[in-house]
């Protein structure tokens, strides 16, 4: 008897609906077996989780915190991926949006009107992510360097940048010796709406509105799609991959400097440690889960929100280690990354008699 | 039969395979005798390739049963068919190009245990080759070698595998006449040491020259096998054809105009940055197909994407009415109204994983009335995409379907209707009927020698001599990356074409040689 894999011809349509649900409650089970193994009741644990991203007003206003940064990283690492740029930059592509916008809150917000002082930040938080991911989007064009390397790497830079500014030239001078920089000036502050809810969340519906445009509407989407499913047909095509590769990067380097400033300017009101927890690692499990779909990264943005949020909760209410969460999202990314070769494949299992096979539409 | 001794090596009885919307092979009956060499001929999609996939274990039938040296078999894939001794070579070889002739045929055995005595492997290699004269460096590295010669390492990695039974899917088809007849000794080496042989081919020269026995399939059915020494050329062709010749287009009047596509002098590199084109110079009128024939792999690659954009020039010049292309991007060509109708269908001409309408828009979503300023108006590409669909009869489910679901046929007829809706008159078009069935072929020359009537400047780059013989005014030969010379199609002899694919430059009249047959 022989097991193989054979390729649809066309993607199951309830597949794509069960498969994620499916492989999202096998990661539960999974996560359920680690609890069990640390003698901790996972149904209680899971309880918890529920109660603390979702179960009251505070719960709920705190995953929608987290969830800001989360689809805006994720929307930029989408847009990367759609072109088979492999951006894992978004984390420091965020760190420089922040600098940028604190460069604003801190230097320029008094020589600036009070109603311009957010849009400039809002500006100088793009620019700056989007600069920084234009570094390996020309490396990658036109001297052919791996673009997951430079990305990566340039992670650490930005992120020890960050710490070199709130620990050295840009530390609180009344700030009693604590890390981080001097709070943010009134009128450099983001509205909040609901809670710590800040305008931001508006940003990110707004950027997955663009987003979804763009791809779905425009010539340049149209492109982008092309490339990354064909690149040598979208050169017969006449597009130049490398001008559209520095692009999207911009605009996702953008996407993630937004991020950034929406996380100094609408939660930390400062530059401060906090900046760099990792939403643009998270991100690249938003893109994927959300299989590169803008909308579906606003859903799977929140639920990872959630997910943090969950874990923080655990540690708090029954003293499980906050990592543990980490430890679901890894399995639910494995588990659904896993699960997706359900949706492109069936499995056909060879054994005796005839199967009637699906092959490709063949001559 | 009933005997223990089974002198048929395979018999097929009933054998149907559907895939979906198609039956490939409808019924078959194909019984073939040890140590003979069998050829399988047929028409492109006649379901040769099917049927003997079938036999390798790449697919399973549907219905039928199959007997190897007596014994029926169930062969649910390649492994147990080469337990059988069945072993095929397919068109597109399986070699990996950076590793050594004996490391590819080593990879994939020994599935238990650790070492593999690479010293003993290699000497029983080498015997194994001196005996069937499969001459070829055990040492070199795959890319090194030329393509016959990597036939050759698929040959001996079957007979290294235990084959008895050794299928070849159109060998011949990226050989020139003399690696063909090399081949084709090793082949009557093999069958008089008791190996059988079935070849796939479609050229009625080889079955002729060296088969025992052929089968001809038809629209996936078993028409009929004869003992080839007593059967004729034309007796096959009709066998295989079925009907009529097809094409009879030539006789109409067209009228050549302006000169459209002018090269001079055209040289570029191969992907490995070698010369692949060596200084080509032609021109080519409106109302009039121009091809240049070759062997697969003798720079017409090169050539296409040279001038169309997709590969830099070195030296030389291409205009386009007068206007200098030579350096300009792709989109810039497309600009200057150049079609192009790629070699590979799949690889470049289209996006296998988008919606037809996505494919059908390629040259054209920058323009009004398809895009609106930056934005694409979708409602416009669907009705474009219909428009188009039915008027190249495209058969598809809808305009969103995924061109990876189509045939062959109807991938190869959305590439050609955009390119001929986009096209402002000048066409590159490279084997456009490759790898379709008759029906698909006839429409595909159709439209191509449709266009020329109107006007059209057509540069056909095929690897096919039937339909360089059909389609073409005028006809270039091209070996190595050079032209071997220029012939008008009313005094091209297929004889003289094959003797200049073959590198012999254009000297000697039609008339010497016109008795020597079989391309040699």
């Amino acid at each position: 008897m022989n097991i193989v894999l054979e390729r649809r011809l066309e993607r199951a349509r309830w597949a794509v609906v069960i498969v994620p649900i499916a492989s999202f409650l096998l990661a539960l089970i999974f996560g359920a077996v680690l609890l069990l193994a640390f003698g901790i009741n996972p149904l209680q644990a899971y309880r918890v989780m529920v109660s603390g991203s979702l179960g009251d007003q505070y719960a709920l206003t705190e995953t929608l915190v987290k969830a800001i940064p989360l689809i805006l990283t994720g929307l930029a690492v989408a847009i990367a991926f759609r072109m088979l740029f492999w951006n894992i930059g978004a984390e420091g592509q965020l760190a420089m949006g922040g600098i940028g916008a604190s460069y604003v809150a801190l230097f320029l917000s008094d020589s600036l009107p009070d109603p311009l002082t957010i849009p400039v930040m809002i500006l100088m938080g793009m620019l700056a992510g989007a600069l920084w991911a234009l570094i390996p989007a020309l490396l990658k064009a036109y001297l052919e360097v791996n673009e997951i390397l430079t990305t990566l790497m340039m992670n650490y830079i930005a992120i020890l940048l960050v710490e070199y500014l709130y620990l050295g030239p840009w530390r609180d001078p009344e700030g009693y010796g604590f890390p981080g920089s001097a709070p943010f000036p009134q009128e450099a502050l983001l509205p909040r709406l609901w809670g710590r809810v800040h305008l931001g969340i508006i940003f990110a519906v707004l950027a997955a509105f663009i987003i979804w445009l763009i791809m779905n509407r425009s010539q340049w989407g149209y492109e982008i799609r092309l490339i990354g499913e064909n690149p040598r047909a979208a050169k017969y095509a006449g597009i130049d991959a490398k001008r559209n590769m520095v692009l999207v990067m911009l605009l996702s380097g953008a996407l993630s400097g937004l991020a950034g400033m929406a996380e100094v300017s609408g939660i930390a009101r400062r530059l401060y440690q906090g900046l760099t927890v990792g939403y643009g690692f998270t991100a690249i499990i938003v893109a994927w889960m959300a299989n590169l779909n803008p909308w579906g990264v606003v859903f799977v943005g929140a639920f990872m929100g959630a997910l943090t949020v969950g874990g923080d909760q655990l540690q708090v209410a029954m003293g499980i280690p906050a990592a543990v969460s980490s430890v679901l999202q890894g399995a639910i990314l494995f588990f659904v990354l896993g699960g997706w070769v359900f949706i492109n494949y069936r499995i056909r299992i060879l054994g005796s008699g005839k199967q009637k096979q699906a092959g490709e539409v063949n001559e | 039969m009933g005997e223990s001794e089974n002198s048929y090596a395979i018999q097929m009885q009933g054998v149907t395979k559907r895939f979906p919307g198609v039956v490939a092979n409808k019924e078959v009956d194909l019984s073939v005798e040890r140590g003979h060499v069998h050829a399988l001929l047929g028409e492109n999609g006649a379901g040769k390739s099917t049927l003997m996939n079938v036999l390798a274990g790449l697919y399973q039938q549907d219905e039928g049963q199959i007997f190897i040296f007596g014994e029926p078999v169930d062969i649910q894939s390649p492994k147990d068919a080469i337990e059988l001794g069945i072993g095929m070579v397919h068109q597109h070889f399986m070699l990996v190009e950076s590793l050594t002739v004996a490391e590819n045929v080593i990879l994939g055995l020994y599935p238990t245990g650790l070492v593999i005595n690479k010293k003993e492997v290699k000497q029983d290699l080498r015997d194994l080759a001196d005996s069937y004269h499969l001459n070829v460096d055990l040492d070199a590295y795959i890319w090194q070698l030329s393509v016959g010669e990597q036939q050759r390492v698929e040959i001996l990695k079957l007979l290294y595998r235990g084959a008895k039974i050794l299928i070849l899917d159109e060998p011949t088809a990226v050989l020139t006449p003399q690696e063909a007849d090399q081949l084709i000794e090793i082949l009557h080496k093999m069958a008089s040491e008791g190996k059988t042989i079935i070849f796939i081919t479609h050229k009625l020269h080889e079955v002729m020259d060296f088969s025992d026995r052929v089968s001809v399939l038809r629209d996936g059915e078993m028409i009929d096998t004869r003992v080839t020494s007593e059967t004729t050329k034309n007796e096959l062709a009709k066998l295989m054809v079925g009907r009529e010749v097809l094409f009879d287009f030539q006789e109409r009047d067209h009228e050549k105009g302006d000169v459209v596509l002018e090269v001079e002098n055209l040289k570029a590199l191969s992907d490995k940055g070698l010369p692949a084109l060596k200084g080509v110079s032609f021109e080519v009128r409106a109302g009039e197909i121009v091809a240049v024939a070759g062997v697969a792999g003798n720079g017409q690659r090169e050539l296409a994407e040279a001038i169309t954009g997709l590969r830099r020039v070195q030296d030389g010049k291409i205009w386009i009415r007068g206007k200098d292309i030579t350096k300009e991007s792709p989109w810039q060509v497309i600009k200057a109204g150049l079609s192009h109708i790629p070699g590979d269908r799949i690889g470049r001409g289209l996006v296998p994983n988008l919606p037809i309408s996505d494919n059908l828009v390629m040259k054209v979503y920058r323009k009004p009335p398809i895009s609106n300023g930056p934005f694409i108006d979708y409602q416009r590409v669907e009705g474009f995409s219909e428009r188009l669909v039915d008027a190249f009869n495209i058969i598809t489910p809808s305009v969103k379907t995924n061109a990876r679901l189509l045939s062959g046929g109807n991938q190869q007829k959305v590439v050609l209707a955009r390119e001929i809706d986009a096209s402002s008159g000048a066409l590159v078009a490279v084997n456009p009927s490759r790898g379709l069935d008759i029906g698909a072929t006839e429409a595909v020359r159709k439209t191509l020698l449709e266009q020329r009537d109107q006007g059209a400047a057509i540069l056909l780059i095929s690897g096919e001599l039937e339909e360089v013989m059909q389609l073409a005014d005028r006809i270039f030969v091209i070996y190595e990356g050079e032209f071997m010379g220029e012939l008008d199609r009313e005094e091209a002899a297929v004889e003289e074409i094959g003797l200049m694919m073959a590198g012999e430059k254009r000297e000697r009249r039609t008339d010497e040689i016109s008795q020597s047959s079989g391309g040699q």
